[in-house]
């Protein structure tokens, strides 16, 4: 069953760490997210046709997943004005990055829902959050299929 | 009215000039006792990578929207908010924010409900204040906290609801969405999320006047003349006339509620909040699919 699978420390982490502070402290916590989330690889810069746009964030937000030996890398790119989407690309890059296929998977659809978010950016925005992570499981589960 | 106006010439042409304030006036006002500088933008996060100095942040989901019910914060939540922020009832308040002012207009549109008198908006919004290079800092404002006086919300006189519109058929309806929102090849904005509305299309009769057509490239306000050729030439729109606008879930859409109103000068026009959201999925209201505005319906009043 795929829910035997624990939620991976590295999410498990992120999500105590959130629900550690107040909630203005949250959306600060979730600027860091914002201003760490990494510049493309080299490799993928020039290459646009392999990112997926994500319709239901409010701003341009294109995701990629890759499989690398086995594990899961997530790129994300969105522009500096839409710090929020940034902050949100950024948690899933860091959490969900060398996870096997199956431990990805196997996150919970709501994980977004339960890292104390909801309150500080309010549900309609956490929508977001849960779209990067439904569109990065199904273009996992393509490719498994594939 | 605590701080005078601004006297830029553009303004002048406007039925309400003191509505609207420019980056360099504000840049000049900011240390003015009795004004507050309020920042609302669709991104939660913005103000904090950078606001203009000394401005306070106002979110209207998070701040102007009630937790349950999908309405408004009331008048003590509201008194609450401002008195926090060190907004008093005669402070003059400049409210600015990201997409050309749209929630900008938004939160002025809410602080209009409750009566607060002296409240504009920043002509070009975050955007012309961010491109001029003026100074923003992500220094943490810590507002003195005042006194605001518990007002009742005004829901009749600028703001409408379903049965109103209802009742509103024979007059003019803006619909501000995209024009494939208004034909009815989408619910919800291109790029936006699913916002729920089981139908698509408009309203019968309303004409489609898209929000961002009242802005400029640079996200000020365009000018009175250029104003006039849209919502009165193209839309239809004669002095005197009763209007409601609505979009999807009312944001855009009071927008076009402060251009019609402030600077246009009508004075009855109402921002229908429910907009798409409720008239996309209530049972029995008529809709009209299609590029054409569609006869309307008789008044049900």
């Amino acid at each position: 069953m795929m829910n035997e699978i624990p939620l991976p420390d590295q999410l498990a982490e992120i999500r105590d760490d959130f629900l550690a502070l107040a909630v203005p402290d949250r959306l600060q916590m979730l600027l860091e997210f914002s201003n760490e989330l990494p510049e493309l690889p080299e490799r993928y810069r020039d290459h646009p046709d392999l990112f997926e746009r994500v319709e239901e964030c409010q701003s341009p937000v294109f995701i990629f997943v890759e499989v690398e030996d086995g594990l899961v890398h997530l790129y994300a790119t969105a522009p500096r004005e839409a710090p929020t989407t940034r902050g949100f690309a950024s948690i899933l890059a860091q959490g969900l990055d060398s996870l096997t296929v199956e431990q990805v998977l196997a996150i919970p659809d709501d994980f977004p829902l339960t890292i104390g978010l909801t309150e500080a950016v309010s549900p309609l925005r956490i929508r977001g959050m849960t779209a990067l992570l439904g569109r990065a499981k199904r273009q996992l589960r393509e490719r498994a299929a594939a | 009215m605590t701080v005078d106006s601004d006297p830029s010439p553009k303004f002048s042409a406007y039925a309400h000039p003191e509505r609207l304030v420019s980056t360099a006036w504000l840049a000049e006002n900011l240390d003015r006792p009795g004004l507050v500088v309020v920042e609302s933008d669709e991104d939660v996060l913005l103000y904090e990578t950078g606001h203009i100095p000394g401005a306070v942040k106002i979110d209207w989901h998070t701040d102007l929207n009630d937790g349950v019910t999908r309405d408004y914060i009331d008048g003590e939540r509201f008194a609450a908010l401002l008195g926090s922020k060190g907004i008093a009832r005669d402070t003059t308040v400049v409210i600015y924010g990201d997409k050309n002012n749209w929630w900008a207009a938004y939160a002025l549109w809410v602080f209009t409900l409750f009566g607060h008198e002296d409240v504009r908006l920043l002509d070009g919004g975050r955007d012309l204040w961010i491109a001029e290079g003026r100074e923003t800092t992500t220094d943490a404002t810590t507002p003195v906290a005042v006194e605001y006086p518990v007002v009742d919300r005004d829901d009749a006189t600028i703001r409408a609801f379903k049965d109103d519109v209802l009742a509103h058929f024979g007059n003019p309806l803006i619909d501000v969405r995209s024009p494939e929102e208004y034909s009815g090849e989408r619910t919800t904005a291109p790029a936006y999320p699913e916002e729920g509305a089981l139908r698509a299309g408009h309203i019968p009769s309303a004409a489609s006047v898209p929000w961002a057509r009242a802005a400029a490239p640079d996200a000020t306000f365009k000018t009175r003349a250029e104003l006039d050729d849209i919502y009165l030439g193209e839309a239809g729109l004669q002095a005197g006339d009763d209007v409601i606008a609505y979009c999807r879930i009312g944001e855009r859409s009071s927008h076009t509620w402060f251009v019609l109103t402030h600077l246009l000068g009508f004075d009855n026009v109402r921002n229908y909040d429910g907009s798409w959201t409720e008239w996309g999925s209530a049972v029995r209201v008529p809709i009209v699919t299609g590029t054409e505005p569609g006869e309307a319906p008789a008044a049900r009043v």
